[in-house]
């Protein structure tokens, strides 16, 4: 893994500001540039978004979304409704647990691993790269059913090597999102590994020579001296992969057959899909997006707050 | 530059090859699930159950069960053409914009970098209820545009993997040095001949990377697929497609794990393909 052009060193020093050149006409130019990307995320994101708010508020099932009946502005009845839902509740509880252990679980591993890989020669650290990669490169939808596979009560070879014939593992509540958070960790470790890892190999050399002249064992030159100048990598892979994990949909979806056996292994995301494409009651499930919009931008205040005490400027 | 910030290893250590055995049995642990996948693919059909790790009458049966009788070929082809428009117009308009936000010096350009990040959160995945009406009422002016139809999974797949691909290119850019350009400005270069010959090439690297997360992004879409397309077989992408041949009556694992091997290979070339600018990307783009 070479790296090629190395936009930023891990010590988080800010690429040198660039020199205003031609001051006048930027302004100009940069809307010119900005103007298609522009145009797309406001016509795609950040309208949708405005919808999104407005839909929460009205009555909106399946005769309004025809047009059999008028739309009627009901104010903030969808969010009491959904708030006096056990259901909902479960769910939020779920999703954040859920994402908890995925985030946990691929953290624990691909740091682990960043760090066994630099202790090791080229070709084990190869091997290891090409698995993640491949891990990293397996879509969700087949990842999904690999592991569905795998798991299978009747032809999966894990219940064949335990001699666990006709076990499901996706019966269980507890099991089913086991075996889903087993899914998602296998894929999403491999990008906390290899962050980390360019982050371990960008700290210079003499850094750790001197801990190491200094007696330092391993153990203590990974805790004491590598970590500390990885901490601020870390907590923006910790919370890239909060984001991540909290959307979760494809393999919830996918390997619990829509959110389990009566609903008990929904997430946030499934729930929304299933309140409004399934149950035709789209301004509840409107109200769900939005509750989960806001969470997603409560974590992103805290993610630009490390990011500016880590130095960052935009 | 990669060997010189190299950990110091000049002593030998004895805990090496303990590292190194326990790197290969993880590396091992790791390619199981991708290899069963690709094994029991070429599986015949008798041996799906047995746990043998290798088979000795390797068939494309599934293969030829999944590409003829259930139309997987035209899927594949509707999620290369989503997924290519997405790559194609994504490097553009990502490079475009990167340019703008590093390169130039305007006012807003510090609101529009926290914009830009803030959009990364937006769970997208919410949007579907809106984005389904408002592709619903744009296909009754324009039916190209419209509910079933390909063009508006491009956009949306497009305009969502932008605000990551250009933070990301970002990086790439910024690592230009500034006196290029005042080289080229004094030998009297316009800004637009500076920023396609000479940005542009030297920011390519960066712009693969970029294009390979833009490609994954489309190529992995479930969800929209399955919201903006919910009717239209023949309009299909492979997730929905791979969601048809499981029918949990008639399980044909053969099937399903050569679906999901097709379904893999075009990923897993891109990424052999960029895997080296990949960790630099990211670390830049993750960092900011």
């Amino acid at each position: 893994m070479t790296t090629q052009i190395a936009p930023a060193a891990p010590e988080l020093e800010v690429p040198a500001p660039q020199r205003p050149v031609r001051k006048k006409r930027d302004g100009r130019a940069a809307a010119l540039y900005l103007l298609p990307a522009g145009v797309l995320l406001l016509a795609l994101m950040a309208y949708p978004l405005y919808q999104l708010v407005q839909i929460s508020l009205y009555e909106y099932n399946q005769p309004q979304a025809s047009g059999a009946e008028p739309l009627v502005f009901i104010g903030l009845d969808n969010y009491i409704e959904l708030f006096g839902d056990d259901q909902f509740w479960s769910v939020l509880v779920s999703t954040v647990l859920f994402a908890a252990v995925c985030v946990i679980g691929s953290l624990l591993v691909g740091t682990g691993l960043a760090i066994l890989a630099t202790r090791v020669r080229t070709v084990p650290r190869m091997l290891l790269f090409l698995a993640a990669l491949g891990a990293w490169a397996t879509p969700a939808m087949a990842g999904s059913y690999i592991w569905l596979f795998l798991f299978d009560a009747d032809f999966g070879v894990v219940n064949e090597i335990l001699g666990m014939q006709g076990h499901s593992w996706t019966f269980d509540r507890l099991s089913a999102f086991g075996l889903v958070a087993a899914e998602v960790i296998w894929c999403s470790f491999p990008f906390v590994m290899m962050t980390m890892y360019a982050g371990i190999r960008n700290i210079s050399a003499e850094v750790i020579e001197a801990a190491q002249l200094d007696g330092a064992t391993w153990t203590r030159t990974a805790t004491q001296v590598i970590l500390p100048i990885l901490k601020p990598l870390l907590v923006i892979a910790t919370i890239q992969s909060i984001i991540w994990d909290f959307k979760i949909f494809t393999q919830i979806y996918v390997m619990t057959n829509g959110g389990g056996i009566a609903g008990q292994n929904l997430v946030l995301n499934v729930y929304t899909y299933q309140k409004a494409f399934a149950g035709e009651e789209y301004g509840l499930g409107a109200a769900i997006g939005v509750v989960m919009t806001i969470l997603l931008m409560l974590i992103t205040v805290v993610y630009l707050r490390t990011q500016r005490r880590s130095g960052w400027q935009p | 530059m990669a060997t010189v910030s190299r950990p110091v290893r000049k002593r030998r250590r004895p805990g090496r090859l303990i590292a190194e055995i326990a790197c290969c049995v993880i590396a091992a642990l790791v390619a199981v699930p991708l290899y069963w996948m690709v094994l029991s693919a070429f599986k015949p059909a008798g041996e799906i159950q047995s746990p043998a790790p290798w088979t000795f009458a390797p068939s494309f049966d599934s293969f030829e069960r999944v590409l003829d009788s259930q139309g997987f070929g035209r899927y594949f082809v509707n999620s290369a053409i989503v997924a290519l428009c997405v790559v194609a117009l994504s490097m553009l308009l990502s490079f475009l914009s990167a340019v703008a936000l590093t390169r130039f010096r305007f006012k807003g350009r510090t609101v529009l970098l926290v914009m830009l990040l803030v959009a990364q959160m937006v769970p997208v995945e919410a949007l579907t209820i809106p984005l389904f009406f408002m592709v619903q009422q744009a296909g009754s002016a324009v039916p190209a545009l419209g509910l079933n139809e390909l063009a508006p999974l491009v956009l949306v797949n497009l305009a969502f993997s932008l605000p990551f691909a250009i933070w990301m290119l970002r990086g790439f850019v910024a690592a230009v040095p500034a006196e290029l350009e005042e080289a080229a400005a004094l030998d009297g270069a316009s800004r637009l001949r500076f920023t396609w010959q000479v940005l542009f090439p030297l920011v390519a690297p960066g712009l693969v990377a970029t294009s390979v997360l833009a490609f994954i992004h489309a190529w992995n879409d479930f969800l929209f697929a399955q919201t903006l397309i919910f009717s239209d077989v023949d309009n299909r992408t492979l997730p929905q497609a791979m969601r048809v041949f499981y029918k949990p009556e008639e399980l044909d694992w053969g099937g399903i794990m050569a679906g999901a091997t097709l379904m893999t290979i075009p990923v897993l070339i891109f990424f052999i393909f960029v895997q080296r600018h990949l960790a630099s990307g990211l670390s830049g783009a993750v960092k900011g």
